[in-house]
């Protein structure tokens, strides 16, 4: 790497590689090579930065420089400029949205200022189909200190003592779930990567996969050791095509190297990892769920215990971690637990990926440390609403969360922190909502989501999901009562309390928490049947401001059903029980005559 | 119609037949050999999913109940255009529902349906993880950002 004047950085996200990024890479090679400055610099694909909202992104190294919105004509002028000359392309680089600066280094932007990268530590920022690079990052320095320096029992102090705790959602010590899986005796032993990432909105995983794979696999060797398996599996969804091909190159590279296979690192430890697809099943991120689905059969939870840590894939014992969770851990081993525990807060130490999305000006992936309030996420890192619009709520957790309003704006997020406020940490999708979002609908969105991937086995879960999501659309559409409200609410009690697995037992949050929050909106859906947010089409109304109205007849003659009557040159009048609330006459109306409440 | 009855077919069994006897096990791999059967006949119709039970020698209905559960795999044809709306969240509140009611207008199908010349099919699917480019339509394997309902006639004209 060192041979190199200069390192041009392509993002290879998902998001940048959907607008041309790979273009854009061969479009620099290209204009390197007719340069002829090949040898001294160097074109290569990362993993995402984050900011997904500009994209795509080129960095620059060895000067930081961030360019954002590239496209692939753009090429020649990066490199005639930046490489040849020296001088940066100022139409290319991020513009500070406060005071309009061009902002050179990346470690100037308000983006990046409050983040801090742990688990995302590589990403955008090696190539991910490298192995040479991840090794030059101090990759496998942690495996090799575990193997040589270390008994199984101290790996598992360590991880103890760090703190960490479960990424995926629960928040379960990591540690802890180690030790009962070495205590439970077998000679085969499972270890399992969960890269079964479901929840609508978060893709966190996914960028650590691609961006950074070899770090799943050295913790998962690691985690292997600890616990006496010589197996791995990582379980991942076959809609992640991208992932699952820089996965297959790494671990063909790791094994190459003897960092898996037999006697890793002349050791008599052995160790290898193989892939298993997932086919779209939400409720196969539950573990047992998932050990089913890798057994080949439907995906379908089974009371705990007996834990997977005792009997799991083929009844073997087996440990699950999620993607983010393993990414942390070869850190952990080089740092040291007492580092890792110096970040964060208390109970949740280190740090936190979230997928910032939603109604918010810097929509991307985003790193913080624990303890970190929501308000500097969505107004620092996130730059605010979009459009000047005013906050609503932040949703977290995903379909098993709930809302958090101005109010918690100031929380430190963790995990209990989330928790005491109605809602969860989740696997870290975070989706900001603006005043025209309408909370009954949301809940109505997710209810529907969790009524669809239900698996069916419980009744709770089963019928009692598509009884919420029938009761929330009477209300949106105008049909609700205040029983409905009611029965909301207890219904959710009843499948909180009652379903099998942590989908159903989570799946009412949604509904629970805007209902508590936003009260106010449930009543007006169901008194008044209006929508204050202006968003349910049934309860919407258009009337024709008479005195605004030319009698253009426009309107009339676009009225798909007929409902507008008047005569030309004389104001029209909307008959209310024909309209469909289509919004047509508005569109056409050329005096902005037609309103809508 | 059987779907075993030319010699394009047979092929493909054949391949699948491959796949199958190259995997050192069968035990447990109902899935893999189903992602493979989806991979060759473009969907699994019952014909296939009678074959790849006998072949594994399963039960027939658990074949068809692990088919039927997961939303990956489909049991009708898709059109040569596999219109995917993306309905995550991040989309949803950015205007996805809108999108997918000017799609089914425009096809004139609804979602899971394909077109009677066999060119589009319609499905909804939950984040592909581009997020930042919210709302998105997914067509095969091109992904196409911040799609406004404006927009939908000119895709559709492009694959056209």
């Amino acid at each position: 790497m060192a041979d190199y004047k200069f390192h041009i950085l392509v993002c290879g996200g998902t998001g940048c590689q959907s607008s041309n990024s790979h273009e854009i890479m061969e479009a620099l090679k290209q204009n390197v090579a007719d340069a002829g400055m090949a040898e001294d610099c160097k074109v290569l694909m990362t993993g995402c930065f984050g900011f997904c909202e500009q994209g795509p992104i080129v960095k620059m190294l060895p000067d930081n420089t961030f360019y954002t919105s590239v496209k692939p004509e753009d090429a020649a002028e990066i490199v005639a400029e930046h490489i040849v000359k020296g001088r940066k392309v100022q139409r290319l680089l991020y513009v500070d949205p406060e005071n309009e600066e061009h902002v050179s280094d990346a470690k100037h932007m308000e983006f990046y200022k409050k983040q801090m990268r742990i688990a995302l530590r590589n990403c955008g920022f090696i190539d991910p189909e490298n192995i040479d690079e991840y090794i030059a990052r101090d990759g496998y320095a942690a495996l090799a200190k575990c193997l040589t320096e270390m008994t199984p029992e101290e790996v598992i102090e360590e991880m103890k003592k760090s703190g960490l705790r479960g990424r995926g959602g629960a928040g379960f010590p990591t540690g802890l779930k180690w030790q009962f899986a070495r205590g439970y005796k077998s000679d085969v032993k499972y270890v399992v990567c969960n890269a079964d990432e479901g929840d609508p909105g978060a893709f966190m995983d996914r960028s650590i996969l691609e961006g950074d794979p070899n770090s799943v696999i050295e913790a998962m060797a690691i985690c292997g050791y600890a616990i006496g398996a010589k197996y791995g599996r990582v379980y991942i969804r076959a809609e992640y095509p991208l992932a699952i091909d820089r996965l297959s190159i790494a671990i063909n590279q790791a094994r190459e190297y003897g960092l898996l296979g037999d006697n890793i690192l002349g050791t008599d430890f052995c160790f290898d990892i193989e892939l298993m697809f997932g086919a779209g099943a939400f409720v196969c991120g539950e573990e047992t769920a998932l050990i089913h689905s890798m057994e080949g059969q439907r995906g379908e939870p089974t009371t705990k215990p007996p834990f997977p840590a005792e009997s799991g894939f083929w009844n073997q014992p087996t440990n699950v971690n999620n993607v983010e969770t393993w990414a942390n851990v070869p850190v952990i081993f080089l740092k040291g637990a007492d580092w890792f525990r110096s970040i964060g807060t208390e109970k949740s130490p280190g740090t936190k990926v979230f997928a910032l999305a939603g109604k918010i000006n810097n929509v991307g992936l985003i790193e913080v440390p624990m303890g970190t309030t929501l308000r500097e996420v969505i107004y620092e890192i996130g730059g605010g609403i979009k459009n000047g619009k005013k906050f609503k709520a932040v949703q977290t957790g995903g379909p098993s969360g709930g809302c958090l309003t101005e109010k918690d704006l100031d929380t430190p997020i963790d995990f209990d922190n989330l928790v005491a406020k109605g809602s969860m940490m989740g696997s870290g999708g975070m989706i900001v909502m603006d005043e025209d979002d309408c909370m009954p609908a949301v809940a109505k969105f997710y209810l529907e989501f969790t009524q669809e991937e239900s698996c069916g086995k419980c009744t709770p879960c089963r019928v009692g999901t598509t009884r919420l999501s029938e009761l929330l659309t009477d209300i949106t559409n105008g049909k609700g009562t205040l029983q409905h409200l009611e029965e909301l609410k207890r219904l959710s009690e009843v499948i909180r309390d009652t379903a099998l697995c942590g989908l159903g037992q989570t799946a009412p949050n949604p509904v629970l928490s805007t209902l508590r929050t936003f009260e106010d909106e449930y009543i007006a859906h169901v008194t008044e049947k209006t929508c204050p947010a202006g968003k349910c089409q049934a309860l919407l109304k258009y009337e024709i401001i008479a005195d605004a109205c030319k009698g253009c007849t426009l309107c009339a003659r676009n009225c798909p059903v007929g409902a507008i009557s008047g005569t030309v040159k004389n104001p029209h009048v909307i008959d209310q029980s024909k309209c469909i609330k289509c919004g047509v006459c508005m569109n056409n109306c050329r005096f902005n005559a037609i309103v809508r409440h | 119609m059987g779907c075993n009855e030319n010699g394009a077919d047979r092929e493909k069994y054949a391949e699948l037949d491959q796949f199958i006897a190259s995997l050192p096990t069968t035990k447990g791999e109902l899935i893999r050999v189903l992602h493979r059967a989806q991979g060759i006949f473009g969907y699994l119709p019952k014909e296939v999913q009678v074959y790849v039970a006998k072949k594994l020698d399963l039960p027939v209905s658990k074949v068809y109940g692990v088919v039927s559960f997961y939303s990956f795999f489909t049991m009708k044809p898709k059109g040569k255009y596999d219109v995917s709306v993306c309905l995550g969240t991040a989309c949803y509140v950015r205007g996805a529902d809108k999108i997918l009611e000017a799609l089914t207008k425009k096809l004139g199908i609804g979602v899971g349906d394909t077109t009677e010349d066999a060119k589009f099919s319609l499905r909804t699917l939950r984040c592909v993880g581009a997020c930042g480019l919210a709302p998105v339509v997914m067509i095969n394997n091109k992904v196409y950002g911040r799609v406004t309902p404006d927009m939908v006639e000119g895709i559709i004209a492009e694959c056209e």
